[in-house]
């Protein structure tokens, strides 16, 4: 009688179950970086997600770097796993070309400003592709020791004091691969910003990119991981060096390591969410369900007291408040800060989309000789 | 026993070896069967009996080994993409040569625009883009951007079909059509075989569709031909009502608008690129991974500023044997050692041998970097002891020392464990018996004791060397840039650039180097002369 009952009780749970899973699934697998930048995506919109809708159960693969091999995989094999994945925007944009990502109506998708503004208008620029939902904006810039001897005092102002060896010795810390460092070599080799593409694109351009980069080659020590500057500047091993804007925020502010940061010529990338191509419904509702929240005004203004990135809406800047746990102004260590941004300049996605290849080969092999 | 000493048994238990047998008939088995042939038999099911038991095994080896790497491989020559997408332009440009001066001819440039049409709704023409852009620079956005542009091509056909008769917007008259076209109209009929295609994957009825613009381009252009008087069918009054309409309209120049779309379609080198890649298999990323390029001029090497791979290749052999030379000669005392020494002290020695063995890889290669470091430790005490100055700190990492270093710790137990096994087996009376008969130190070691352990050797080197070959994720972290291998490139190739064609060949290279080393290793040492103990 009483296995009956249980019986009983197990298949009307399983029938109700069943019903509730053909709307809308219970699980998610987000893909996102892992470290300190997830953990503000936990922060500011997971756990209030999940708050509101209990028994929404999130699984995190920390697989950015490598989602768009991972991704195009999964969709080989026709088992895609993940349901949300966070990329870079030119990542974004390679998924879309794949035919990887789902195209987004941004305007529908999305909530509108408080005010009212639909998304679209609210992203604005951000919006660099079809399938790309903007999260924040990040920036490569350099930070340097502060207590470097033979500098006598000076601090470094200019992007070009980067190439300066004789005002400014010492080790440099670049990315190994040529986005960012062709820009800024053609920069301080005279070019002006806005025809820097343009250059680029000869061959004579890329020669001159590499030449500049040439004079300072031996006092380079070239990063492949974000964590690698941080760590050589905390150690002196280098007193100038390239990486992502958070880190160094982390470095300077959450760790108060002799150094400052140089915010002269950053260049501004962008990160968001895609949605995989080919969800089954269930899977897609929830997650549609779960971005039209994660990506709101506030939630997006709710981000920045964990981690130094701008908010990719125009609408959130206003309501950027105060750090988590250490209580400053977050404002001024934003990379979109007026203050901060005021030589920045934007990676060209579409034109290292076509270049990158090329321009890879190039570097790779100059960095070889 | 061999079936030759068992017949000899059978004959004369006590004949010698070397006397000749007589010959007789074959010998037989209590059946009456050839002896031969029922031994044979035993034998047969035996083996069978040991394949039955292994085959579990084999399968998911094959399975899950074997016939991912031969599909990974396989990528390397496989090219379907530009055909597949482009069938109509490839088939156009059979005649056309690109060491012409002129562009292909205006019908190319039609074909390019219902292929591109196609593969546009489909979402496959960045995929191409991307494809092709690894062998000529910028076709990538002149596939995006032209994806995005072409559906407004042929506007001019859409208005005055429509104008005719606006029931045309509509999918009804389509379906129609299709069915009643027969032979009549060879365009429209292999346009709405495509959009019946496309409707049909994802999952929609293609009566119920809107209407693609490429089917009112296609059927406009059919009936420009004459494509009404060929038609009889239901909508025959209609078709003739759109050709009148059609004469007013100015022909559709598929050349001049592609080229205004992107001023990329007038460069003959986009369309050489397509028609030298055409072939469903291609040598391009073989010889792109030799720093060889494939153009349509045919095959030649590249500019010095592009090539890579083979200097890599060379880089990544030497620096393998160089490790696996250190493994040999830090490994081999610290081995005899534990061989030699009483039980208590080498298990100690051992765990200290197995320690960073279970180690996480990348703490290890983390503990190297803060080590070697210019302001790390060992440069620290060399500075404070005054061997070096406080100026000119040693550079040991972030180059191929680095690498070197690293690597040679992280597989040193892959040297240790089978030198040791081996060298337990050896007795070490051997030694004192070598000693008493009058041989010094270095003669007994040399003579007696090192030639039992090189099969030790063979085997802790084949494995050094075959690890160190494939690794990446050390020099990627400590390497610099002169301290990478060619496997940092594979793994760029298969994650970042997602060129995973050229990754692909790269792999077959190092996987053949690897193979025909191991070929070699057989023919001078004898691979009979590994032992793991």
């Amino acid at each position: 009688m009483k296995l009956k009952t249980t019986l009983f009780a197990t298949s009307v749970l399983t029938v109700f179950g069943g019903a509730a899973v053909a709307q809308m699934a219970n699980d998610m697998t987000i893909v996102s970086w892992g470290g300190a930048y997830q953990n503000s995506q936990i922060k500011a919109y997971v756990e209030p997600y999940q708050e509101n809708n209990p028994g929404v159960s999130v699984v995190w693969d920390e697989s950015s770097a490598e989602a768009v091999a991972k991704l195009r995989a999964q969709n080989e094999a026709n088992n895609v796993t993940w349901d949300l994945v966070d990329v870079t925007a030119a990542d974004a944009m390679r998924l879309c070309d794949e035919g990887l990502a789902l195209e987004i109506d941004h305007d529908t998708a999305l909530a509108p400003a408080p005010d009212g503004t639909p998304a679209s208008e609210d992203f604005g620029d951000m919006i660099v592709s079809d399938c790309f939902i903007p999260q924040i904006a990040y920036s490569y810039t350099f930070g340097y020791r502060i207590d470097a001897a033979e500098w006598n005092g000076k601090e470094p102002t200019s992007i070009c004091d980067v190439f300066d060896l004789e005002a400014f010795p010492g080790k440099r810390s670049l990315e190994k691969r040529p986005l960012n460092n062709v820009e800024w070599a053609l920069i301080c080799d005279g070019v002006p910003r806005d025809t820097v593409y343009d250059v680029l694109e000869t061959e004579e351009g890329q020669a001159r990119a590499l030449a500049k980069l040439d004079t300072i080659k031996d006092s380079v020590i070239w990063w492949s991981a974000g964590a690698d500057t941080p760590q050589w500047l905390a150690d002196g091993e280098v007193v100038f060096g390239s990486t992502y804007n958070g880190r160094l925020f982390s470095l300077i502010v959450e760790q108060n390591q002799p150094v400052n940061m140089m915010w002269d010529s950053q260049a501004y990338d962008l990160d968001g969410w895609i949605v995989p191509a080919g969800l089954p419904e269930d899977r897609l509702a929830r997650v549609m369900d779960f971005l039209y929240f994660a990506t709101d005004t506030q939630r997006l203004a709710d981000q920045a007291k964990y981690i130094s990135y701008g908010p990719a809406r125009k609408s959130s800047a206003p309501l950027v408040s105060t750090h988590a746990e250490l209580g400053i102004e977050m404002a001024p260590h934003m990379p979109t800060n007026p203050d901060n941004a005021k030589n920045a300049f934007v990676i060209n996605y579409e034109w290292w989309a076509d270049y990158r290849d090329d321009l890879d080969a190039k570097f790779q092999s100059w960095l070889a000789q | 026993m061999t079936g030759k000493q068992m017949s000899d048994q059978s004959q004369s238990a006590a004949s010698p070896d070397d006397v000749p047998i007589a010959e007789t008939g074959p010998v037989l088995a209590a059946d009456g069967r050839p002896l031969k042939q029922s031994l044979n038999r035993a034998l047969r099911r035996q083996k069978l009996r040991a394949l039955m038991l292994i085959a579990p095994l084999l399968i998911f080896i094959l399975i899950t080994f074997i016939a991912p790497i031969a599909d990974m491989l396989f990528r390397s020559v496989e090219n379907q993409i530009v055909s597949d997408t482009l069938p109509r332009t490839v088939k156009e440009l059979a005649d056309w040569k690109p060491d012409d001066a002129e562009l292909p001819p205006p019908a190319a440039f039609a074909a390019l625009y219902t292929d591109l049409f196609i593969a546009a709704e489909e979402k496959a023409h960045t995929r191409l883009g991307s494809r092709l852009n690894y062998e000529a620079t910028g076709v990538s956005s002149l596939f995006r951007k032209s994806g995005r542009r072409v559906d407004n091509l042929g506007e001019d056909y859409v208005d005055a079909i429509t104008a005719a008769d606006a029931g045309w917007k509509k999918p009804g008259p389509w379906a129609v059509l299709a069915e009643t076209a027969g032979s009549a109209l060879p365009r429209f009929a292999d346009v709405w075989g495509e959009f019946a295609r496309v409707a049909k994957v994802n999952d929609k009825d293609p009566a119920g569709e809107k209407p693609w613009e490429l089917l009112f381009v296609s059927l406009a252009e059919d009936l420009r031909a004459g494509g009404a008087a060929a038609y009889d069918g239901p909508l025959k009054r209609e078709l003739d009502q759109i050709t009148q309409a059609l004469v007013e309209v100015a022909p559709v120049d598929y050349q001049a608008a592609l080229v205004e779309i992107d001023a990329g379609w007038a460069d003959r080198t986009v369309w050489a690129t397509i028609k030298t890649y055409a072939p469903r298999f291609t040598p391009g990323y073989f010889l792109n991974a030799a720093d060889m390029h494939l153009g349509p001029d045919g095959i030649a090497l590249k500019p010095e500023n592009q090539r890579l791979y083979v200097m890599l290749f060379q880089r990544t052999l030497i620096m393998s044997l160089s490790i696996t030379l250190a493994t040999i000669l830090l490994g081999y005392p610290v081995a005899w050692l534990l061989a030699n020494l009483p039980m208590r002290i080498s298990n100690l020695l051992m765990i200290l041998v197995l320690l960073p063995f279970w180690t996480s890889l990348l703490v290890r290669t983390s503990a190297w970097k803060v080590l070697l470091q210019q302001q790390g430790v060992i440069n620290d005490i060399l500075v404070w002891i005054g061997l070096v100055a406080d100026d000119n700190r040693l550079v040991l990492i972030n180059n191929a020392t680095g690498t070197i270093i690293a690597m040679t710790h992280i597989l040193l137990p892959f040297m240790i464990l089978p030198l040791y096994s081996v060298m337990q087996t050896i007795p070490p009376s051997y030694l004192r018996a070598a000693k008493s008969l009058g041989a010094n130190n270095w003669t007994a070691f040399w003579r007696v004791y090192f030639p039992q352990s090189v099969p030790g050797i063979g085997a802790g080197s084949i494995l050094v060397f075959i690890l160190a070959i494939g690794y990446y994720i050390t020099p990627e972290l400590v390497g610099g840039t002169s301290g990478v291998f060619i496997s940092n490139r594979i793994a760029y190739h298969i994650s970042t650039s997602l060129n995973w064609g050229l990754a692909a060949a790269l792999g077959a290279i190092l996987l053949a180097a690897v193979l025909l080393l191991y070929w070699a290793y057989d023919r001078i040492v004898g691979i009979d002369n590994v032992k793991l103990g």
